[in-house]
């Protein structure tokens, strides 16, 4: 292949020549051009749920760029200055107020976290809804539910870089979660927080690790997703392969090439985004207190415990179910099982492809035993959202237990319900 | 399932049965009103930034609120030398701490830190500065019904007199002060309109920003969804 490359080359090193093709001979620009965008056929049924997926890659561009100016200014140091305030608390201000334009690149960053879990929990149920997780696409699944974790991670060192209030004892919840890990939980904590208490070695590695390792590793999880899903073909909200049926030069009847016509409809559902996104960022960029708390406004103090610490939005439903285990059994700490729980929340995620059972993919075609189960685990998701912002009284705490059962029940029945759904039949090309 | 159902119908009411909240009556706006924001600037230079910084805030940035270099230069910079300077205070903080218990804090961001999802910041500060009453068990003399046992004594009393606490747990004014209290609220009220403006002193400039780049986004949407309907015209 390499030779008929060569052969191909005809600009010979002069400036008269093509210079694509001169790039062509030594690399593949237009082969990786086609492959990915302009003979990428995708259904041409695509909905308002399929554009979540490039925004969730807009968003991390804006992270990532805006996140590079941050760190131009940004000092994670935990000592105190003159006036008693903590050096990185202070630099976030001083961002705020005498970097040119560093209020907005501040806001775009914050609101950008928020927004990245809006569009991936949006992305998600697109794929819930429509069976893009069922075979041929485990893969694809599977990354996406690995870049969840790492956005998770992502997301909890960054909110503890301000170094304010929430960001510390947030923090200091989350760390001290690693100490009910039987046997090894207290030095495993230790050596996570490199101190006895969250201090400036914790801030430190906490933004090494939000800087460097965890976007690195995103920024591979996201290729992975993307070369895995343009191998195996686009779902769609019919749930029907396209590549089943084709036209005499192989391509999919329903299909259409990715570029121009997505691009074109997705700058659409880009320049939307914006609007909204714009919105938060120039006329709310605390989000009414739920993207940037009020509470961490105020400078961390290890001497005083918030009476009420909450995480931010879009950790409260995992929060709710850590909460709602408050029974110690089989002599495993209440604690532990919060935690398990936790983790096997985000994990189960993993399983959905081989959890379900049904004939069909989309929604559209399942029958209303699905739907229902999917509703309940709708409602059982918003309510533990909800309460996991608000201390816990008896009743929240029991309304939360019901709704982490049912939260695990839409996994763990989905062989059984699937099973005895009555489902429609599939039609044999995609419906528009 | 039916049980689970009707526990589910509970959730909201259980919810919303939340614990006793304060509620702060309304500050006054004062984000447009320069004259207001000068005069909340000369009170907390006089009254607060003593024990208080406000050390993300500089002196040349009241410029914002209609003052020029030469007018804070001879009127307002009492503890910098530098027109560039951030209002930083003399007073030591492990010093202040044995005076008043606590180190006062840092006053830049208050308005946005006391802010909650009920009520704003600016509120909170507007009842707690007019909310000072006598309490002779207290080491200041002074206590507050807005944050009981506060180390702060009540630095405004010339201005607003001495209220104390009754049988019904309300304040009253046992002894006038120099101004009258509507007089009072007003000054307090430009007090905190001054603090909520150094907490986000671009705050007026954002949402004018905002506004250009939502009417840039409506064209560019016009545009863009034009661009769609044209390349998807042949698409059936």
């Amino acid at each position: 292949m390499g030779a008929a490359n060569v052969d191909k080359y005809k600009s010979n090193g002069s400036t008269a020549g093509d210079l694509l093709e001169w790039v062509d001979a030594r690399f593949p620009l237009m082969a990786l051009w086609n492959e990915h965008l302009a003979k990428y056929y995708a259904p041409k049924n695509f909905n308002f749920w399929y554009f979540f997926g490039s925004l969730a890659l807009l968003v991390l561009v804006i992270q990532i760029v805006t996140g590079i100016f941050l760190v131009m200014h940004y000092k994670p140091d935990a000592s105190l200055n003159a006036s008693g305030v903590p050096v990185a608390f202070a630099s976030v201000e001083y961002i705020m107020r005498d970097v040119p334009w560093g209020w907005l690149i501040r806001y775009l960053h914050s609101t950008g976290a928020s927004a990245f879990f809006v569009v991936v929990y949006l992305h998600m149920y697109r794929g819930l809804i429509y069976g893009s997780y069922r075979k041929p696409r485990e893969l694809v699944w599977i990354f996406g539910v690995m870049i969840f974790l790492a956005l998770m991670g992502e997301a909890f060192m960054g909110y503890l870089l301000p170094w304010g209030q929430m960001s510390y004892w947030g923090a200091q919840v989350i760390l001290n979660l690693f100490s009910a890990i039987p046997l090894v939980g207290n030095e495993l904590t230790l050596w996570i927080r490199g101190d006895y208490v969250i201090g400036d070695a914790t801030l430190n590695r906490m933004f090494s690790l939000h800087v460097i390792a965890v976007p690195l590793v995103l920024i591979g999880l996201v290729a992975a997703h993307i070369i895995a899903l343009h191998e195996v073909g686009s779902n769609n909200p019919d749930g029907v392969e396209i590549k089943k049926k084709k036209d005499e030069h192989g391509i999919p009847l329903d299909g259409i090439p990715f570029h121009p016509y997505y691009t074109v409809k997705d700058i659409v559902g880009v320049v939307v985004f914006l609007m909204a996104f714009s919105v938060i960022v120039f006329f709310m960029p605390e989000g009414g207190g739920y993207f940037l708390e009020y509470n961490n406004f105020f400078p961390a103090d290890p001497l005083v415990t918030p009476p009420h610490i909450a995480p931010v939005w879009y950790f409260t439903p995992y929060y709710s179910i850590l909460r709602a285990n408050t029974v110690n059994f089989f002599w495993i700490d209440a604690k532990l099982w919060g935690v398990i729980f936790m983790g096997l929340g985000v994990m189960i995620f993993f399983f959905l492809p081989w959890l379900d059972r049904s004939p069909v993919k989309s929604i559209r075609y399942r029958g209303p035993l699905f739907k229902g189960a999917l509703g309940i685990f709708l409602v059982s998701f918003f309510i533990l959202g909800y309460l996991g912002m608000l201390a816990p009284t008896p009743g929240r705490t029991l309304v939360s237990q019901i709704c982490t059962i049912l939260y695990f029940a839409f996994f763990l029945l989905m062989p059984i319900y699937t099973a005895l759904d009555k489902c429609k039949p599939e039609p044999e090309r995609v419906t528009g | 399932m039916k049980k689970l159902l009707i526990a589910l119908l509970w959730v909201p009411l259980m919810a919303f049965a939340a614990g006793v909240e304060l509620h702060p009556d309304k500050a006054p706006d004062r984000s447009r009103d320069n004259a207001a924001l000068q005069n909340g600037a000369k009170l907390f230079i006089n009254y607060c930034l003593n024990c208080h910084s406000a050390s993300y805030f500089r002196y040349n940035r009241l410029t914002d609120i209609g003052l020029t270099e030469a007018q804070i230069k001879d009127n307002l910079l009492f503890t910098a030398d530098k027109i560039g300077e951030t209002m930083t205070i003399a007073m030591r903080r492990a010093e202040a701490k044995q005076w008043f218990g606590a180190a006062p804090p840092d006053l830049t961001v208050i308005a946005r830190a006391r802010s909650t999802v009920s009520y704003s910041g600016a509120d909170w500060l507007y009842t707690y500065m007019r909310s000072f009453y006598r309490d002779d068990s207290r080491p200041t003399g002074w206590n507050n019904t807005v944050f009981p046992n506060v180390g702060m004594p009540h630095v405004l009393w010339e201005l607003q007199g001495e209220q104390v606490m009754g049988a019904d747990h309300k304040l009253s004014l046992a002894k006038p002060g120099l101004v009258k209290p509507e007089e009072f609220d007003v000054m307090v009220g430009d007090l905190v309109g001054f603090l909520t403006h150094i907490g986000e002193p671009m705050a007026n400039f954002r949402k004018q920003l905002g506004v250009i780049v939502l009417i840039f986004l409506a064209v560019l949407f016009v545009f863009s969804y034009a661009l769609k309907r044209e390349y998807w015209k042949d698409i059936h």
